[in-house]
């Protein structure tokens, strides 16, 4: 570690808490009030002293030869320190999440739009912008490859990566793929035995993480040769293991502790500046750092996989389902990212939370010259659930049946086989949760004598005092994978100690979890309260000098990293209670930490804790691995592939300018069974936030890409909703215990941005009678005037 | 680059005037953003927020004169009852955050075909102006030649806006716009519609649907003839559907707009079309409980 001063730190080095709160209680975060008033140090706020500014120079086509590279006049601009090519990358060239497929600098070619090419480092930002535009690449301009049908034609189009270049199952063009085949599959003879058969092809546009803190970090060059990295990240050991061979560093000279992180989403999995600021520190033995503007925030990390799918389903005359048959493509766009992962996904939860009895689904993503997509809140899931749930409800209307009751009819129950084979061995309530979200109160209807334009489609824009508003209402329900899957054990590490300070027991909590504002930081020191009896708790900055906590992403660190705060808690309980057996030849076996005391409940209270410690310190450190799962086979798609399933149900209730083709979400419900709440608050939150993020995507948000240029890398006109397009949500916990899960947890953040969007899309259907095929939907598919 | 901070009106001219190339800035929430994504790089900045007189408005009953940098939600706050087509139009700016920052001689400095003031200025009346200051002397530039291509306006490079003058409505003005969210939304298109009893005419307003804010003339003279013909200023009766419709159609078929990220052209014309129509139905509803009530 460098002894030098870094600023920017202090709102991570010490959360104290003074709460009683432990798990089921709702302690405030303590990240809120600094958040809030403007006070939270992030990333972007790092500082050091004589530090200089990274930038990159990025390319301005989607697909190009590089020529040559001409730095010279860049490197003369006074105050530059060091102009960067793929020449300077001392080891591995290439890296990446799952397959390492794309160059830490452009080597010969670039593949998207915004690809880094070389990289400056100079004493102030603006010099370093200056001395970016000084650098001359001569390219050869190619057509790019930006279609389904460009891509799966590679003799006549070309290819992404030549084949020969392929590391891992790609084949022309196609990055990943899976299949899946369960019961009879879908032939003509089970066709045969539906009675009603709908089918569809369903579009989704690429939807865009919009965190508000840009990627950012400082990398400090250190005197052993290595480097320490302060940054806004997902996964700190996940990137290290990407960034070291690059680097060419051995993993323990490169150390990463987490900065204040700006929200995530998915966007921060993938490295972004990581590399690009330990190269310019190391080549010049000085502090670096990286801030994106906004706009390269938008080229710099992975979006969601746009998608095209086609689904049919058959059904029974009653309503019960027969067979489903899913095509889905997946733009993975220039390089892999977890491009993988999401078609496991999507073929594997494709079908929603149904029992089918026969399956057949190809799940694919594409190498194309668009932007990278790879993780994004729900990936994979989401995209199919706009298939499936537009389905049920046209195979609801096909039948004459109400929407919800055939979904009831169909749902997935615990012990239930998924189409992988896997058996659903924990709770699923789904049937109850879409009764739960009909049978809560609908919003009064609209009142045309008081009104309010803020209440109405278009709000202060005065575009309608009740003229052409329609109201619709739409259900959905949806399924999500918790945990990684596919035979990943992707386990977590906890470090708990507990000592006494200042006449207190005090328990630190030392993971290198990152909290990308999820909550995770009140959700261990409640773990430790609870486990150990204490009020105060410390939560240690995150970093790379304990074991890996896994990714903040896939619904997993409540489940994951608080399970190994949970098991290191409970360790460090044990020794604590062997220590005063073994002292005080204590017998009982009915020994607890409460309150500060170890009590017992036959005999009271044995001993305040800090006269057991007195001045040692009790210190355990324990990985938390969920239960194995396998990969899915390669052609059937059969496999025991997740750890957990989780699902959410809502209702939208929507009021639609049939004229304008203006929509406002009057209302978004949801229910979810969260398995058990360790902090109500938070999980209200997650499923307010995860429920918004859905309404964006059904309504807003999408960024624009004509032949593979990004024409919206800006929040001018990359939307996200406002506080005016967010309506009430209301929300209903269901705590079904799951026994696999420490406290029967069920990870919560991803299952509302799965279901919500088609409930929304639902309501504007009712509302308006079309079809709505893509999303997000704008006012020129209502209007007939795309 | 230069930072120039004049103290006075007079100085800010002067500076002007020796450093044409500079950047005026007032709130300062368009300036910043095109600096921030690189759009400009200014020899010098000219700061006018010590310049009080600019934040300041006037009215003699007929016009009001309202300093170029008097933030939007002054105008929703103050002079609703004058102008009120304008705090319409200033109710749909951004966030309150560019509403307490943002003013029409910004708005009119940047000359975007989607800045929401436009359609209201050029609805409210014949008689709108700029007031364009130089060490020269004062020009008042009507409305209708003010804005004369994308991002381009009438100013000479010594001149600044020093305020703008607008009559006091003498009927009911509305103003609606069309954005893909519900707030804080660049305009797809907008409409800007006044009823202007006192000479019998009628005003209009189109935003971001041609390459300049700009009236839709032919549905202003055909309004204004129907409404004469059939005494209906006068009767206030009831204008029906096919008034309505057809100036509808007149106002889509004045606009010219593109396909772009924010929308298709079809809607545009669509859109512009349907807000017409209720713009005209609220502000006609309106003048005839107005005149009924007088009666
Ligand atoms: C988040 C956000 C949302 C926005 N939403 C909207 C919206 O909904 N509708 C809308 O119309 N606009 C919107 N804008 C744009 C902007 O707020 C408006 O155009 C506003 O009117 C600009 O006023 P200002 O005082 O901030 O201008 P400034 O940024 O200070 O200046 C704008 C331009 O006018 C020139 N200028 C300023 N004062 C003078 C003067 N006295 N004489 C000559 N030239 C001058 C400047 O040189 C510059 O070219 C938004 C901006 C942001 C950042």
């Amino acid at each position: 570690m460098t002894t030098r001063t870094i600023q920017g730190q202090k709102n991570l080095q010490k959360i104290n808490q003074a709460s009683k709160d432990g798990i089921g209680g709702s302690p405030l975060r303590p990240d809120g009030t600094l958040k809030v008033k403007g006070e939270f140090a992030y990333s972007s706020d790092l500082w050091h002293e004589d530090m200089l500014w990274g930038t990159a120079l990025r390319s301005p086509h989607p697909r190009a030869n590089i020529l040559s590279v001409d730095v010279s006049e860049a490197l003369a601009v006074p105050g530059v320190y060091a102009v960067l090519t793929h020449e300077d990358v001392p080891g591995e060239k290439y890296y990446g999440l799952e397959i390492a497929d794309q160059p830490a600098l452009a080597i010969d070619k670039v593949r998207y739009h915004g690809e880094a090419i070389a990289l400056v480092a100079a004493d102030h930002p603006e010099t370093a912008r200056r001395a970016v535009k000084k650098i001359k690449v001569e390219y050869e301009v190619l057509t790019p490859i930006t279609t389904e049908e460009q891509c799966l034609d590679p003799e006549t189009h070309g290819y992404v990566h030549e084949p020969h270049e392929y590391r891992s199952h790609a084949y022309g063009n196609v990055c990943h793929e899976q299949r899946l085949v369960s019961g009879l599959g879908v032939t003509d003879e089970v066709r045969a035995l539906a009675d009603v058969v709908v089918s569809g092809e369903y579009e989704v546009g690429m939807q865009d993480q919009a965190f508000l803190g840009p990627e950012s970090g400082l990398a400090v060059p250190a005197e052993d040769g290595g480097v320490d990295l302060y940054v806004a990240t997902q996964w700190l050991h996940v990137d290290r293991q990407q960034m070291a061979p690059v680097l060419d560093l051995p993993l323990e000279k490169v150390r990463l502790t987490l900065a204040g992180v700006g929200g995530a989403f998915g966007g921060r999995e993938d490295l972004s500046m990581q590399i690009h600021a330990c190269l310019l520190a190391l080549r010049t033995g000085k502090p670096v750092k990286i801030v994106y503007a906004r706009d390269e925030s938008f080229f710099g990390h992975v979006h969601r996989h746009p998608a095209r799918m086609r689904y049919e389903h058959g059904a029974t005359r009653d309503g019960k389902l027969v067979f489903a048959d899913c095509r889905i493509v997946l733009d993975g766009g220039a390089y892999a990212s977890a491009s993988p992962a999401v078609v496991g996904n999507a073929a594997s939860l494709g079908h929603g939370p149904y029992v089918i009895p026969n399956v057949r689904m190809h799940a694919i993503a594409l190498y194309s010259n668009n932007p990278s997509c790879g993780a994004m809140r729900g990936f994979g899931a989401v995209q199919a659930a706009f298939g499936y749930e537009s389905q049920m409800d046209r195979l609801a209307e096909a039948l004459g049946m109400d929407p919800v009751e055939l979904r009831q009819l169909n749902a997935v129950t615990q012990g239930d086989r998924m189409p992988t084979g896997q058996e659903i061995d924990a709770p699923a309530p789904v049937a109850e949760l879409l009764q739960r979200v009909k049978d809560m109160p609908l919003p009064p209807p609209l009142d045309l004598e008081h009104l309010d334009v803020r209440t109405l489609p278009g709000a202060l824009s005065n575009t309608s005092h009740g003229e052409g508003i329609v109201r619709g209402v739409g259900y959905s329900v949806g399924i999500k994978n918790v945990g990684f899957s596919e035979g990943f054990d992707d386990y977590s590490t906890a470090r708990v100690r507990l000592e006494v300070i200042g006449g207190e027991p005090v328990a630190m909590v030392h993971t290198a979890m990152a909290e990308v504002g999820q909550g995770g930081v009140t959700v261990h020191a409640q773990i430790a309260r609870t486990e150990l009896g204490v009020e105060q708790v410390t939560i240690h900055p995150a970093n790379t000098e304990v074991g890996s906590a896994g990714s903040t992403s896939a619904s997993r660190q409540t489940y994951m990293t608080g399970g190994a705060v949970k098991l290191a808690a409970e360790a460090v309980r044990h020794e604590l209670l062997e220590r005063g057996r073994h002292r005080y030849g204590w017998t009982q076996d009915d020994l607890a930490l409460v309150g500060g005391k170890v009590v017992s409940a036959s005999a009271g209270v044995l001993i305040p804790i800090v006269d057991l410690l007195g001045e040692d310190a009790v210190e355990q450190t324990r990985e938390h691995h969920h239960r194995p799962t396998v990969p899915f086979d390669k052609e059937t798609g059969q496999g025991f592939g997740h750890v957990q399933y989780t699902f959410c149900a809502n209702r939208a209730v929507v009021d639609v300018d049939v004229e304008l083709g203006l929509v406002k979400v009057v209302e978004l419900t949801a229910v979810q069974d969260v398995g058990k709440a360790l902090n109500p608050l938070s999980v209200v939150g997650q499923i307010q936030g995860g429920c918004t993020q859905a309404l964006g995507l059904a309504v807003m948000e999408e960024i624009v890409v004509e032949d593979g240029k990004v024409r919206n890398a800006s929040f001018t006109d990359y939307l996200i909703p406002t506080i005016l397009d967010t309506p009430p949500i209301p929300v209903q916990i269901l705590e079904l215990p799951d026994p696999h899960a420490p406290y029967g947890l069920r990870g919560v953040g991803e299952a509302p941005t799965v279901s919500a969007t088609p409930s929304i899309v639902a309501a504007i259907r009712q509302a308006t009678g079309k079809a709505l095929n893509r999303i997000p939907v704008r006012p020129e598919h209502l209007t007939d005037t795309l | 680059m230069e930072f120039l901070r004049p103290a006075t009106w007079d100085e800010a001219l002067a500076a002007k005037a020796e450093h044409p190339t500079a950047l005026p800035i007032s709130g300062g929430t368009d300036v910043m953003v095109e600096m921030n994504f690189d759009v400009h790089r200014p020899s010098a900045i000219l700061d006018l927020n010590r310049i009080t007189e600019l934040t300041e408005w006037s009215s003699d009953g007929d016009v009001v004169r309202l300093g170029a940098a008097v933030p939007y939600a002054r105008i929703i706050e103050e002079l609703s009852g004058p102008l009120p087509g304008l705090a319409l139009a200033a109710h749909t700016v951004g966030s309150p955050q560019i509403r307490n920052r943002g003013s029409v001689g910004g708005n009119l400095g940047a000359a975007s075909p989607a800045g929401d003031s436009h359609p209201a200025l050029l609805a409210a009346g014949r008689g709108v102006s700029v007031e364009a200051h130089s060490v020269r002397g004062v020009r008042l530039v009507p409305i209708d030649e003010f804005y004369v291509g994308v991002k381009r306006n009438s100013l000479e490079p010594d001149e600044l806006i020093g305020a703008v003058r607008i009559p006091v409505a003498d009927g009911p003005q509305q103003f609606s716009k069309i954005g893909t969210r519900n707030a804080m939304v660049i305009a797809v298109c907008a409409f800007g519609f006044a009823l202007h009893p006192k000479d019998g005419t009628v005003g209009t307003g189109i935003g971001s649907a041609a390459p300049t804010p700009r009236r839709a003339v032919e549905a202003e003279e055909y309004l204004r003839g129907v409404l004469a013909e059939r005494g209906l200023w006068e009767s206030g009766e009831l204008l029906g559907p096919e008034v309505v419709q057809r100036f509808g159609e007149l106002v889509k078929a004045a606009a010219s707009p593109i396909d772009d990220v924010r929308g298709t052209a079809d809607y545009r014309r669509h859109a512009l079309a349907v807000m017409a129509r209720r713009t005209l139905t609220w502000c006609w509803n309106d003048y005839r409980k107005q005149i009924r009530s007088a009666a």
